[in-house]
């Protein structure tokens, strides 16, 4: 009886040792919930959920101290997978009437001083020093950064029309039942 | 031949005797042709011509642009007055770039490509070339760029090219006609199609409702070896390739995928037709067989009309409206889509015009919904359409792909069916544009993803290169430096 007692007494503090020993040891610096989130994001560090880039927000949702809906660039389609991945119900109703944009150049205005070019992270601005530069609008995921830096505001923001290619039916009416 | 039964579907009134027995009339040239640059499924081909430009009849007027895409030609002589935003024939009634044309009353041709003398001992690609160089898209209505179609025997083992004649909407008539009236040039293409494919066997399915279109098929093909006419039951949507297929042949394409992936590819009577006209005669596609019908038009006809001609010009030779219409319907009234107005062109894909009565419409207001289950029991893809609504009225998208919205095939029998009036279709019209629509904006993200990692990359890269030409460039004025000491203490 008393053998018995005592070995298991042994054996469970020396496994507890154990498990405390390796918690210690092998911890995991990142919280993999974080990581998970942060390559949800687009990725372009554009600040514009006010947080100094992507890892810092992810951070923050990880945390419940962030709205899923503060990714301009990512749109509805991110916030509903952050929401997702979070277990929590956003209002996406923002989102609905957020139309996506992109940034055009005035060539009448621009000075060529690359200073957008230098600060879009899809490089999607092209131009030399001197020389007007011009947005490729495919490309250009409506981060405003550019919108921000340009010295003489000859970018202003567009709103990605309704095209043929684009456009689907509305939701039957909220009546129906 | 053994037919095979396919499940669900419905049978509404085809009302077909409005225009069955008019033969088909061609239109006196009108005053302006619009042809729009996006006609078919794919990339909008790109102009050729500017305003002011003068164009022979079958002259390209916009080369496609990419793998599916395909170009348009002139309908007639004439001159380019401009090359414009014009609404398009699209329930939205968005602009779209289009081609206006002034007809110069010549219709006189431009230079055109050879005839294919023997195009059975052709190549099969100079086949699909030419299919592709006219402009050759589906004339059912979906309007894929059929070439592309033809190269699906390269990849796929085939064993029918079924030629699909059963014209299962209710009021429409062209292909009715076309098979009546062109038999012997819907066979023709149908061989040539054929043996672009590589397909052994042509089946020709006609619904049983058309019975001088059998038997005008059949004597046309009596000459020729493996054709065979097939009356198929009168069973909407039996026009839909997919259910055309299981009843000839008893397969059930699987979904997201092709018919070809089960050997056979489906090509609608009036482009085998088309491609007759382009392979024999080296005429691209200009003009199409259009049926005028619906109890507002005067006197319902098939028409055969010059591609860009305004809607409005149709309706006035068809006599015009003898009552106020309830519902302007581009294509048939289960599966077509409403007109934003009669300003619009006449396109590839433009099967019918229906101009339909309140009585015809037959509108009701939506009531609850009663758990009857008639929706399920009718749907010809065995979807659930009761469910699959409840989920999209809740915005749970993926609740519904998850049950199959997306091999959905919009016929709209659950919305005729539904005694409470509920717009089955509509919700799975939405849900189907609302989730490729997430589907775009997910591989938005990911490019962003893709080019600002491409972007980071790049720089870590150049500061690192920095870096190895500023450590380089003090290693050198370092061992600079000492040499020059060296020197130094040598001179002293």
């Amino acid at each position: 009886m008393l053998i018995a007692v005592g070995s298991l007494t042994v054996m469970g503090v020396a496994l507890g040792g154990i498990l405390g020993v390796a918690a210690r040891l092998l911890h995991v610096e990142e919280d993999p919930l974080e990581v998970e989130l942060q390559g949800m994001l687009p990725g372009s560090q554009c600040g514009q959920c006010g947080f100094v880039g992507c890892s810092q927000y992810a951070a923050a949702l990880a945390k419940h101290e962030a709205p899923v809906t503060a990714c301009a660039p990512g749109g509805k389609a991110v916030a509903e997978a952050l929401a997702k991945r979070l277990g929590i119900s956003a209002d996406l109703s923002e989102h609905e009437d957020q139309v996506p944009e992109y940034a055009v150049i005035d060539e009448d205005l621009c000075i060529g001083c690359m200073r957008c070019i230098q600060d879009c992270s899809v490089d999607a601005i092209v131009g030399a020093n001197k020389q007007v530069h011009t947005v490729i609008a495919e490309v250009c995921h409506g981060c405003t950064k550019c919108f921000a830096i340009c010295p003489t505001e000859a970018i202003h923001m567009c709103k990605v029309p309704v095209t043929l290619g684009n456009w689907h039916w509305a939701k039957p009416g909220a009546e129906l039942h | 031949m053994k037919l095979f039964p396919v499940r669900g579907g419905i049978h509404p009134e085809y009302r077909k005797e409005g225009s069955s027995e008019k033969a088909i009339v061609a239109l006196p040239l009108p005053r302006a042709l619009y042809i729009p640059l996006q006609q078919h499924i794919g990339a909008p081909a790109e102009a050729l011509v500017a305003a002011g430009d003068t164009v022979g009849k079958g002259q390209v007027i916009a080369r496609a642009q990419g793998a599916v895409s395909a170009p348009q030609h002139a309908p007639t002589s004439g001159r380019v007055t401009a090359v414009t935003e014009i609404a398009a024939p699209h329930p939205s009634g968005l602009a779209q770039m289009t081609i206006v044309i002034e007809p110069d009353g010549q219709d006189a041709w431009a230079d055109l490509p050879a005839p294919i003398a023997d195009p059975f001992a052709a190549d099969p690609q100079a086949i699909k070339d030419r299919v592709a160089q006219s402009g050759i898209v589906g004339m059912g209505g979906a309007a894929f760029p059929s070439a592309v179609k033809l190269n699906l025997g390269t990849q796929h083992e085939l064993e029918i090219l079924l030629i699909n004649g059963a014209e299962c909407e209710p009021y429409l008539t062209c292909d009715d006609r076309v098979m009546r009236e062109h038999a012997d040039e819907v066979i023709d293409g149908a061989r040539i199609m054929a043996h672009a494919l590589g397909a052994p066997r042509i089946v020709i399915g006609i619904e049983s409702n058309k019975p001088q279109a059998i038997a005008a098929m059949t004597r046309a093909a009596a000459a020729v070896a493996n054709v065979e006419v097939v009356g198929v039951p009168v069973q909407y949507p039996m026009g839909s390739e997919r259910h055309l297929t299981q009843a000839i042949t008893g397969r059930e394409t699987p979904a997201r995928k092709l018919t070809a992936d089960i050997g056979v590819v489906v090509h609608n009577v009036a482009t085998a037709r088309a491609v007759h006209h382009a392979v024999r005669f080296g005429r691209p596609l200009i003009s199409r067989v259009i049926t005028v019908s619906g109890g507002a038009i005067a006197e319902p006809k098939n028409v055969e009309a010059p591609i860009g001609t305004l809607i409005f010009d149709l309706v006035v030779f068809c006599g015009g409206l003898k009552s106020e219409p309830k519902r302007l319907v581009n294509g048939g009234p289960m599966m077509g889509q409403p007109l934003p107005s009669l300003e619009v062109p006449v396109v590839k894909g433009t099967s019918g015009v229906l101009a339909l009565t309140a009585a015809e419409a037959n509108e009701h207001p939506t009531g609850p919904c009663i758990r009857c289950g008639t929706c399920i029991t009718i749907c010809p893809c065995g979807l659930s359409p009761v469910e699959m609504a409840s989920y999209i009225r809740k915005d749970n998208l993926d609740g519904a792909q998850k049950i199959g919205v997306q091999d959905c095939v919009s016929c709209g029998s659950c919305s005729y069916v539904c005694p409470s009036h509920i717009p089955l279709v509509h919700f799975f019209n939405y849900a189907k544009g609302a989730l490729a629509a997430q589907d775009r904006e997910r591989r938005r993200s990911d490019r962003v993803k893709t080019l600002s990692e491409a972007r980071t990359i790049r720089l870590e890269k150049a500061a690192e290169a920095k870096r190895a030409a500023m450590a380089a460039r003090k290693a050198q004025s370092a061992s600079t430096a000492a040499a020059s000491t060296a020197d130094d203490k040598a001179s002293a």
